[in-house]
């Protein structure tokens, strides 16, 4: 819970406080899918990364993907392959790729993409079912983002 | 003891079945105990003509459901969807048009609506509209009765929508979609196919690609509508085919449509073809 509160809080922090050395999702180099640079100035937090994987309201991944190392997370769903071993399987420039923007690594995956603002069929505000108004945020924010690939970089078989 | 027996029998259909995965929809089969007896419905047929590229089999969204849920649906008694059957009764049988004009003065009996349910949406021949039920009822309240049009998705709509879909329960899901409907179904399908929103999600990705297939706790059906309206269990109301849609596209992070729009209507029909062969559930139970 504590732990919860403190990332929601940097979160909001980051949100509110966008880094110089930040890169906007229109500006994000994918080659072959991958990224390679850190999309944030700071490193990423693999704890932080765990409750945006966690959460509904931010990246929410266990509604798709199971993580035999998250065996507290209930209910998670099967859409996707499951993430257990995945830095075995890619590095961490295509997992940053795959988390901003699945579809340049998978074409027409399922997946969202997490960093990218622009290119939506009839955009919402949200969950209100509503039209956006402007350019709509993208789901994660770079600092989320890297904290996301960080925690994926331990899962390792 | 007849509950085992029948538990027996779908073991023994599912073992006969082969290649089925584990996250396949239930095997049962749903017996209503109405009024009249019980009643057997046709929960998973063969894909229809149109499908049969993409499926071989369609399943009513009831195979997808909990033991307790599908349990609700087995009994008049036991499912919450008839109190609203009950209220629309009353509305039937009120003189409520200007004039006092009720249903029940050019209908007679909710009977006489058998067989309707089954075939809509359809084009009207005269109009050349795409007629929901909805839009059946509202040229009745505004025409014969004199009535400002009742809410698309209000309660004493909803409860109209629920009594005369009852009267087609068990009858086999059967619109049209060649002909004049042509170019309505085709333009549901475009729907259907349409990755809206933020997260990018078309009615398949969800109910076509993954069905049978858990997002979080929920387990992804084929989006069948056979059974709408429904009672849902997590709103404690009934829900229509519009209102779902609505809540769908919603949930992609879209601007979603309205109920009653050319869209969500066109989609209605797309969505109904798919579970042609399937019997009409009247008020099924969801949760």
């Amino acid at each position: 819970m504590t732990r919860r509160l403190w990332s929601a809080a940097l979160a909001a922090l980051c949100a509110a406080t966008p880094v110089a050395s930040e890169t906007a999702p229109k500006d994000v180099a994918f080659h072959e899918g991958a990224v390679e640079a850190p999309l944030s100035g700071a490193p990423g937090n693999p704890e932080a990364g765990v409750t945006v994987m966690t959460t509904n309201a931010l990246g929410n991944c266990v509604a798709c993907h199971t993580v035999a190392a998250l065996p507290d997370v209930q209910f998670p769903g099967n859409i996707a392959p499951a993430l257990d071993g995945v830095a075995d399987r890619y590095s961490e420039a295509q997992l940053r790729g795959i988390v901003a923007n699945a579809k340049m690594t998978f074409e027409g995956s399922f997946m969202p993409a997490f960093y990218k603002t622009d290119g939506f069929i009839r955009p919402g505000d949200g969950f209100t079912g509503k039209a956006a108004e402007g350019e709509l945020p993208p789901i994660l924010n770079a600092q989320q983002i890297e904290d996301v690939v960080a925690y994926l970089t331990t899962l390792k078989e | 003891m007849h509950r085992t027996a029948k538990s027996i029998a779908a073991l023994a259909l599912g073992l006969a079945l082969t290649g089925m995965a584990s996250a396949d929809p239930v095997e049962d089969t749903l017996t209503v105990e109405t009024d009249d007896g019980p009643l057997t419905l046709t929960t998973m047929t063969s894909a229809p003509d149109h499908l049969t590229d993409t499926m071989d089999t369609i399943w009513s969204g009831w195979h997808y459901r909990e033991d307790d849920t599908r349990d609700m649906e087995r009994d008049d008694f036991d499912n919450p969807g008839m109190v609203f059957v009950d209220r629309a009764i009353d509305s039937w049988n009120a003189p409520q048009g200007v004039k006092g004009e009720s249903c029940a003065g050019c209908h007679e009996g909710p009977e006489s609506m058998a067989g309707l349910r089954a075939v809509l949406p359809r084009v009207d021949p005269e109009s050349g509209k795409l007629m929901l039920m909805e839009d059946h009822i509202n040229s009745c309240v505004t025409e014969r009765m004199g009535l400002e049009a009742w809410k698309l998705t209000g309660d004493e709509m909803k409860d109209m929508l629920a009594l005369i879909s009852l009267q087609s329960r068990g009858q086999p899901v059967n619109v049209a979609i060649d002909g004049a409907a042509a170019p309505f179904w085709e333009k549901g399908k475009e729907i259907y196919y349409t990755r809206f929103g933020q997260l990018e999600m078309s009615c398949a990705n969800c109910h076509e690609d993954n069905q049978g297939m858990m997002i979080r706790a929920d387990h992804l059906s084929q989006g069948q509508i056979n059974g709408f309206p429904t009672y849902r269990l997590k709103d404690a109301g009934l829900l229509s085919s519009q209102q779902r849609f609505i809540g769908c596209v919603r949930d992609t992070r879209a601007e979603t449509f309205k109920a009653g729009s050319d869209e969500f209507k066109a989609l209605e029909l797309y969505v109904a073809s798919r579970g042609n062969g399937l019997s009409v559930e009247g008020v099924s139970v969801r949760h």
